[in-house]
């Protein structure tokens, strides 16, 4: 006898569901593209949903010749490229003392309750902020990456995967003499490839996105970084200018929306190339909910 | 090599990330002593007036101040149930169907949208529910009234809410995919060998199957009950639904940096931060006794 497979009800009903849940995600995405490609007039008249209404490259072509959008574009790229370096060289230079017994490190449990304390306890924007100042790194590019170096949540993550690694391995290279240095860089950093690799794509998505260190440390447009740059145009009520809803919805209409939606496009764009390998490490439940012991 | 050797390159390679740690993390909570002076920046920490617990008094007795609070909890605490509901369910329905390839499409997917910034989400947002976006127009064809969302009291709880579970429900739901194949598939087969319904399969296998990682992650998000989530908000809010949008970190940002009212931001701040690590203190505790995971 054949057997054949039942379509039921709910079966039908799941896959529904999920379907449209699922498109829910690609909505944004797909509504943002389709603005880029359509005509200012179509946008503003709100037509424009997930397909461009008359078609257009006049955004892009305008992006082309925006110089402040190339600039904030390299600050970012620079930033992300300086900042998940020393993100990652600290939290390996960190993490892997951290990860020794308080039989090999005596510091170990000192040290351990500062990090733990710096994760748990901070001194909160206003504070930070007059630090970063009176150091005189207000409008630079330092004042991005220096504040948020030391990832403490990261440092957590590396320490205990560098416990996993096999002891035997760091005990052979001792006896052929070999410094802390060397057996950290021949034996763990190799061993450790996915879970540093994680931390570097976690450290470049939160250096490209991150838009409010731009607000908060760099007062000159010149020198801000893409997402404070897009965040400016894009979406910044200027808190003076709006009174009534009169005024809110005149801004929410602005008839630049064609423009902006192809400058966010462009500043995705990095993120989706990068999305595959995120995808890779992040489903591997290296870096979701709690530490298992 | 000897030991004293040994531990000297362990306090060398220490020594850069604690560094940074004082100097951005420690100095600044030394900072904190202005939440108990009258700062003036012309001063400095040491000449500014102390003034005790002023600052705290005064931020209590603003009816706006206390405002504030509720909406954060309110809007936190909304955030916190969507955030197990939807992945939970999500997962549910996933974990249902067998087609691989659609399964693994789906996936990759609904985790993106938790890669956008706020900046990027909030502008969807924003063009979405405008007064003339497509919500709008479906409201209006189905003949009710178009509600101008961004700037309505009523609705931007209620909206901070919704679209944050739609950013972050994808993302959400992995730890929940994982803990459901960790069920054992035995217990399935012997289920249905006794005849169970796919219903009581859900309700008797699958449910309590998951329901420790559900506990655990109720748990660890409690703490955030003061962090309603400023990237959203800062990017979403306008004076118009300051009074059901505002929350604790906008409210910092606004009175402490743009006001330069720095004694005032600094003990909000320090509020946040002390009922903040309490929490996931008292949290930690609660996970360490109850499983064997712990969050730090």
């Amino acid at each position: 006898m054949k057997k054949r497979k039942k379509i039921d009800l709910l079966t039908v009903f799941i896959y529904a569901v999920v379907v449209v849940m699922g498109l829910s995600c690609l909505l944004p995405l797909l509504n943002t593209l389709a603005l880029s490609f359509s005509s200012s007039a179509a946008a503003t008249a709100g037509k424009v949903g997930i397909i461009p209404v008359s078609f257009t490259l006049s955004s892009y072509q305008k992006i082309l010749n925006d110089q402040q959008f190339w600039r904030s574009f390299l600050i970012s790229v620079l930033r992300v490229m300086a900042g998940t370096s020393l993100n990652i060289f600290l939290v390996i230079t960190m993490a892997y003392p951290l990860s020794k017994s308080r039989r090999e490190f005596g510091a170990q449990k000192i040290y351990i309750k500062f990090v733990i304390f710096a994760m748990l306890f901070n001194g909160g924007m206003v504070p930070t902020y007059m630090v970063v100042q009176k150091l005189g790194m207000i409008n630079t590019i330092w004042s991005l990456i220096f504040p948020g170096a030391v990832g403490t949540g990261n440092v957590i993550l590396m320490m205990n995967f560098f416990r996993s690694v096999p002891k035997s391995l760091e005990e052979a290279a001792e006896i052929d003499g070999a410094t802390p240095f060397q057996i950290l860089w021949n034996i763990f950093i190799p061993a450790s490839k996915p879970c540093i690799a994680t931390i570097v794509l976690f450290c470049i998505v939160g250096h490209w996105n991150d838009y409010f260190s731009g607000i908060l440390y760099i007062t000159k447009v010149h020198n801000y970084p893409l997402q404070t740059y897009i965040q400016m145009i894009a979406t910044t009520f200027d808190i003076s200018k709006i009174t009534d809803i009169k005024k809110l919805e005149e801004f929410l209409a602005v008839s630049e929306k064609t423009l902006n939606s192809a400058k966010i496009v462009v500043s995705v764009i990095p993120l989706l190339l990068i999305y595959p390998f995120l995808q890779k490490y992040f489903t591997t439940g290296l870096v979701v909910g709690a530490v298992k012991e | 090599m000897n030991r004293p050797k040994k531990q000297a390159y362990y306090h060398l390679m220490m020594l850069p990330g604690m560094i940074f740690l004082i100097i951005f993390n420690f100095i600044p909570m030394a900072g904190i002593v202005m939440a108990f002076q009258n700062f003036s920046p012309v001063k400095g920490i040491l000449e500014s007036k102390w003034v005790g617990f002023d600052n705290f008094r005064f931020i209590f007795s603003l009816p706006d101040s206390r405002q504030i609070f509720v909406n954060t909890i309110i809007i936190s605490l909304g955030k916190i149930l969507l955030a197990i509901l939807i992945p939970v369910c999500f997962s549910l329905l996933l974990n249902e169907i067998k087609v691989k390839f659609f399964k693994r499409t789906v996936q990759t997917i609904v985790y993106m949208p938790h890669f956008l910034s706020w900046v990027v989400f909030a502008a969807v947002v924003q063009s979405i529910f405008s007064y003339d976006g497509p919500v709008n127009v479906l409201l209006t064809a189905i003949g009710m009234e178009p509600v101008m969302f961004l700037g309505s009291n009523q609705w931007f709880r209620t909206l901070m809410v919704t679209t944050d579970s739609w950013k972050e429900f994808g993302y959400g739901s992995i730890i929940y995919l994982a803990a459901l194949t960790g069920i054992d598939p035995g217990l399935y087969e012997a289920a249905s060998i006794d005849g169970a319904s796919r219903w009581k399969r859900l309700l008797y296998i699958t449910l309590p199957g998951i329901m420790p990682i559900i506990l655990i992650m109720l748990t660890m998000a409690l703490p955030n009950i003061l962090n309603a989530g400023f990237d959203q908000i800062f990017n979403l809010y306008n004076p118009l639904v300051y009074e059901s949008g505002d929350i604790l970190d906008t409210y910092v940002y606004r009175v402490g940096m743009l006001k330069r009212q720095y004694s005032l931001g600094t003990a909000v701040g320090l509020i946040k931060s002390v009922v903040g690590m309490i929490l996931i203190l008292a949290a930690n505790k609660l996970v360490t006794t109850f499983s064997d995971r712990r969050m730090f």
